[in-house]
């Protein structure tokens, strides 16, 4: 069958074009001097020239702004330019290729019925300065910038197309024989399979089989390594741990019992729905509705696939907030990568450039989360060394539901079924390669677990979910996440039991092995409990909004899950074994009396020469200045509900404390408020007290907007090293003793969480690379009516600012970490109070850059001057509880009788003239401004 | 009798929910209905007196923004939206429905159905000049006369835009005077003190040639244009809102709409 190629290039100006060559030349490429990028699309199929000339023109370009060119695949290529390299990239087979499966679907609808198959890909004509190696520049800048090996492979000159492979189906199962395996060579299987399983939990399987007087199938194997895998698992948060201290030794069964649940347990807040049982925590939100709030990481799959990564990331909290039932409203994503100007040359081998990890990240959230229609409202970005080879990307979603019509049980008889997308190899053993630590082969071994997303299918599974709920037509839902099928329908048959028959399972290409089909982690795909007296009505449903439904078996009401391809069981499992076997690890905890900085360094760095100098270099750094060149990208309107921005003020360029959402088809006045807190700095110095000063950040900014300080809900996701250290183990301890303690002291329980270990990369010189111990803390928040929301930016010349919050220089420059004042609470109430009754013009915190950069930041927002009276020292120190207030002449009476008893100071004045004033020095909005924008166009 | 409003729900609509909450307060009953059910009974288009394209992706943006729809659009509903569009009743493609309506030659809607088959597209929104996605909020003002939507507008709409292909270019050839000679403009991108962007960043958000944010066709009653109004019908939805700003100017462009469609 002949394969043509459709070259489509721009008539007018490429911004592609653009924006590789400046990229280029960021990465040192400076040789290059100029880019043009063309888009590829092969089409197999009997066609003619006319056939191919009419796709062209109403399928594969913009006949305004494209022009195309076409060929046989056979045809001889012609011969290159001097100076000039063409560089084709595709992507590689088996990886999900959405816009090829539309060109076939196209072309069938406009009559090209001789079309076969497709794909698409990219063309680079590269120009250089000086004719020198260019073929191995090219591959080098291939491999930096124009494509990643994990997904795609190129070649200079004619590339040649992958279509989807086809294969024989295969039925293959493996036995692997493990009765009589030693020790070794239990920890010699367990690694030959990447199943990241420990000795213990190696011989409880070994001694499982013994038991069952047989062998596990590969399916079998799989599927335990997946569902005790930390990330399914989270072992080491349920570990039993033995921690020394100076202070005494001690020991803890399971962290996550002892100090998260419990802190939750204590609070007992009525409004708490659902805490840590189902896919996303549940508060209350109006008569009608309840909110549900989830934040995942996604980290390895976007350090080696950075856009396929963040973007699978996205859709898998979607899919999390889905599976209780909620229509999801709003999305957050705190990022974290390494130093964006760093040397490419020091990187370690194996690791895309964090600026490309940043572009690919920030693409991939904004692909799924635009796409799907879901506002991105709230988020963070960070740069540390220590993300270098270890990006975080956190991803949150929060969803709106109906109370009451979250179900949870199957029932006997129902039917397992399938919704969504298709599945292939996609992700294969993501749960346990996410589980381990990366080195420079990770890439390459495991580029099957980079998943494709596909936003427009899981918004089919929102319009059929969303409806489903509504008409009662499940009894149980889940979503498939990391372990695909294995984990998704092995949990919902936990108490119930399932048959499942794999061979029923739709697939995107032939060819998959059994425990390949059970474990992909295919995206977009959801798994239900259904009554066969529902499938025909719940089958029309998805026959609208275009969701393929499959049905895969049945809950039998037994105590095992039985798993079949065709005539052959492949797995036959007890559900006691599956999802109690897992012998408790015991793990061991040093906690350091650390202090990785010294007290002289910290003072030395608050000890100022210049203010004005300090602040401005404060503002245009990476860490403090505006994001609004990503904040843009992202849609932060989509379903109308934004009442708060990202970004505020007269020309919304400043930056809010938190979002404010009213959720369209809710009746009242009532609000979401959603903000977060996140120090790795103070990560680094005492995990207890980051745990206390990232609790209280995220509080902090919820109130600052208007929210009910007594109605906040967080949820934790820590991102760490090896807990296997035994230090990493202590300041992991100790950042949840942290958690507990601070939660207990603001009343703020925890209604979800997720742990993400093993953040380390382990050099080709031998050095193992770990980040920062990161623990991110999101709030979700209630406000009772978001016309009462507060903004950052000055209102008006003449009012006064205050400073809320013990500021007090002598017990803070000692410190590490800031400690929480004691009456931070009811600063908080009081503030909310006041911001209830009206007080309140303006309100922002005081973090990163202390007192100056807050109020430089207030300026920024209102286009407007200030006054201030303070202590110099204080001026840049970092403190926890602490905020800025405007308040109108005519309320200021009223506003302090709010705070009496309570730690406060009237420090400034808002001035119409155009600049801030600290002390004797003056610094004009306009540079504020200028400093801030470092890095925007 | 509210007149009632058809909203096409495409495969990756996302804005539909918030246009029909848009023309719920504009005094219309809207109804979301999914192009597969539109498919298996295109005699709907009759029961409505209005119709709207929402925003959103659909088919992702696979191949460019819109592009495939309106190739749905002309495979299966050719008839019943050209009846719709010659009947007069107003009609309105909001972002990624503006890019179906452009791509699909509905808009700008010269000379007869056949003679518009035949003919490759005069215009285009193709990628916004920075090459990237972009949300912000945007001022715009309403400038045809003849345009259903827009005439008696006096006041400026604010509102944002959330798109990555929506700057409006034509191809050499075609005679953009005219376009102004025949009122085809419906709404153009200003600055804060009401003079035209004039091509310059962030005010002109995309590129797009006379500023141009929206369109309509030669008899006025379809309109399509890139921000989304429907995104500011409420006073809290207003960016300075808590600068005392008063919102919802997008409100107006639908109760015009809904006006209209009362009188077909």
């Amino acid at each position: 069958m002949p394969v043509y190629k459709f070259i489509i290039q721009f008539t007018h100006h490429n911004p592609k074009s653009t924006y590789y060559l400046n990229e280029a030349h960021a990465l040192g490429f400076h040789a290059l001097r100029k880019i043009h990028v063309q888009d590829l699309y092969f089409i197999e199929g009997q066609l003619s020239q006319d056939n191919c000339k009419q796709l062209a023109l109403k399928l594969l370009t913009d006949p305004v702004t494209q022009s195309a060119l076409w060929m046989e695949t056979s045809t001889p290529p012609s011969p290159p330019q001097p100076d000039t390299v063409i560089l084709e990239v595709s992507l590689r087979p088996g990886v999900t290729d959405p816009v090829a499966e539309q060109i076939v679907r196209a072309a069938h609808e406009l009559g090209f019925d001789g079309v076969q198959r497709a794909a698409t890909g990219q063309r680079f004509i590269l120009n250089f300065n000086e004719a020198n190696n260019e073929s191995a520049f090219a591959n080098k800048l291939a491999k930096q910038l124009l494509a990643n090996p994990v997904i795609q492979h190129w070649t200079i000159g004619d590339i040649t197309p992958s279509f989807p492979q086809e294969t024989e189906s295969s039925g293959a199962v493996e036995i692997i024989p493990i009765r009589n395996l030693s020790e070794a060579e239990l920890l010699t299987l367990s690694k030959d399979r990447r199943s990241a399983l420990d000795l213990a939990e190696m011989k409880a399987i070994q001694e499982y089989y013994c038991k069952e007087q047989r062998d596990p199938t590969d399916v079998e194997f799989e599927t335990i390594a997946q569902t005790w895998s930390e990330h399914c698992g989270h072992k080491t948060f349920k570990a039993k741990v033995d921690v020394e201290s100076s202070s005494g030794n001690y020991q803890i069964d399971s962290i996550i019992k002892t100090y998260l649940k419990s802190a939750t347990d204590k609070i007992n807040a009525p409004w708490v729905i659902s805490a840590f049982v189902d896919n996303a925590g549940i508060i209350d939100f109006d008569d009608e509705f309840e909110v549900s709030f989830k934040a995942e990481t996604h980290n390895h799959p976007s350090a080696i696939e950075p856009f396929g990564g963040a973007n699978t990331g996205v859709g898998g909290v979607i899919r999390d907030v889905l599976g209780v039932s909620a229509k999801p409203i709003a999305n957050t994503d705190i990022l974290c990568f390494g130093p964006q100007d760093m040397n490419p040359d020091t990187l370690p081998e194996g690791v895309l450039h964090p600026r490309r990890i940043q572009s690919g990240v920030v693409a991939g959230v904004q692909d799924y989360g635009n796409k799907i229609g879901i506002p991105t409202v709230n988020g963070a970005i960070l740069y540390d060394e220590g993300y270098t080879a270890n990006p975080l990307v956190f991803c949150g979603c929060v969803g709106l539901a109906p109370k009451g019509k979250h179900v949870r049980t199957p029932l006997k008889g129902d039917r397992v079924i399938v919704l969504g997308g298709r599945t292939g190899r996609d992700g294969l053993r993501g749960a346990t390669f996410s589980s381990m630590t990366m080195d420079a082969q990770t890439g390459e071994v495991a580029g099957a677990s980079v998943q494709i997303g596909d936003p427009i299918t899981e918004k089919g599974l929102i319009d059929v979910i969303t409806r489903a709920r509504d008409l009662g037509l499940y009894n149980a839902i889940t979503d498939c996440g990391a372990g695909g099928l294995s984990s998704a329908a092995g949990e919902m048959a936990s108490t119930i039991g399932a048959d499942i028959e794999l061979a029923q399972v739709r697939l995107k290409y032939a060819g998959l092995a059994p425990w390949e089909i059970w474990l992909s982690e295919a995206q977009e795909r959801m798994v239900l409990a259904v009554s066969s007296e529902n499938i025909s009505a719940l089958q029309k449903l998805c026959d609208t909004f275009n969701t393929e439904l499959t049905d895969i078996g049945e809950f039998t009401g037994t105590t095992r899950l039985v798993v079949r391809y065709k005539d052959q069981i492949v797995l036959d499992l007890e559900n006691e074994f599956l999802h109690e076997g897992i012998p408790q690890r015991q793990l061991r905890a040093v906690i350091s009396d650390q202090l990785s900085v010294s007290s002289e360094q910290l003072l030395a760095s608050n000890d100022l020469v210049d203010v004005k100098e300090n602040l401005l270099k404060l503002l245009s750094s990476p860490n403090i200045a505006s994001k609004s060149h990503v904040i843009r990208i992202y849609d932060h309107e989509v379903q109308g509900g934004t009442v708060v921005k990202p970004l505020t003020g007269v020309e919304a360029d400043a930056p809010s404390d938190a979002a404010v959402i009213k959720p369209i088809g809710t009746k009242r006045m009532k609000g979401i408020v959603l903000s977060n807190g996140i120090n790795p700095e103070y990560g680094k110095r005492d995990a207890y007290k980051m745990a206390w000063s990232v609790i209280d950040e995220s509080i902090r900014n919820a109130v600052a907007v208007g929210a009910d300080p007594d109605r906040i809900a967080i949820l934790d996701n820590f991102c760490w090293g090896d807990p296997l250290r035994p230090e990493t183990m202590g300041s992991l301890v100790e950042a949840c003793r942290g958690c507990h303690d601070a939660a207990l002291f603001y009343g703020t329980p925890f209604i979800s969480g997720k742990d993400s270990l093993n953040n380390e990369y382990l050099g080709a010189d031998g050095q193992r690379h770990a980040i920062p111990p990161t623990l991110l803390i999101s709030a979700i928040g209630i406000i009772h009516d978001v016309n009462t929301a507060v903004t950052m930016d000055l209102k008006a010349a003449g009012n006064i600012v205050y400073l809320l919050g013990g500021l007090e220089l002598s017990s803070i420059s000692r410190q590490l970490v800031p400690d929480v004042h004691k009456q931070t609470p009811q600063i908080y109430r009081a503030l909310h109070q006041a911001i209830q009754n009206g007080l309140v013009k303006s309100c922002h915190d005081l973090s990163e850059g202390g007192l100056a950069v807050a109020a430089a930041e207030m300026c920024i927002g209102g286009r407007l001057g200030m006054e201030l009276q303070f202590e110099e020292a204080v001026l840049f120190i970092e403190v926890n509880g602490c905020l800025l207030v405007e308040v109108a002449l005519e309320n200021v009476s009223e506003f302090e009788n709010q705070f009496a008893e309570l730690p406060f100071n009237k420090i400034g004045i808002v001035t119409t003239d155009q600049s801030l004033k600290l002390g004797n020095e003056e610094i004009s909005v306009e540079e504020l401004v200028r400093a801030f924008n470092t890095y925007n166009l | 009798m509210k007149p009632k409003a058809l909203v096409l729900q495409a495969r990756g609509s996302n804005r539909d929910l918030d246009v029909m909450d848009a023309l719920t307060l504009a005094g219309a009953d809207p109804t979301g209905v999914p192009l597969n059910e539109l498919r298996m009974n295109n005699t709907l288009f009759r029961n409505f007196n209005l119709l709207v394209l929402p925003g959103g992706f659909s088919y992702a943006d696979a191949l460019g923004a819109g592009k495939l729809l309106a190739l749905d659009l002309a495979s299966y509903f050719v008839e019943e939206i050209s009846a719709f569009v010659e009947s007069g009743k107003p009609v309105i493609g909001i972002c990624n429905g503006f890019q179906a309506l452009v791509k699909s030659g509905i808009l700008p809607g010269e000379g007869t159905k056949e003679e518009r088959s035949k003919k490759d597209s005069s215009i285009t929104l193709t990628f916004n000049q920075h090459g990237h996605f972009e949300c912000r909020w945007i001022n715009l003002k309403p400038v045809s006369k003849k345009c259903i939507w827009t005439k008696d507008l006096s006041e400026r709409i604010t509102c944002p835009i959330a798109h990555g292909e929506g700057n409006f270019q034509t191809t050499e050839l075609f005679p953009i005077s005219s376009f102004i000679e025949q009122d085809q403009i419906a709404l153009a991108y200003i600055n804060s003190d009401g003079s035209l962007a004039n091509g310059e960043y962030p005010n002109n958000p995309n590129g797009s040639i006379l500023d141009i944010a929206g369109i309509c066709n030669p008899q006025g009653n379809v309109l399509g244009l890139m921000p989304h109004p429907e995104n500011h019908i409420h006073t809290w939805q207003h960016p300075r809102h808590t600068r005392g700003e008063t919102g919802g100017s997008g409100l107006k462009l639908f109760e015009n709409g809904v006006k209209y469609a009362k009188q077909v």
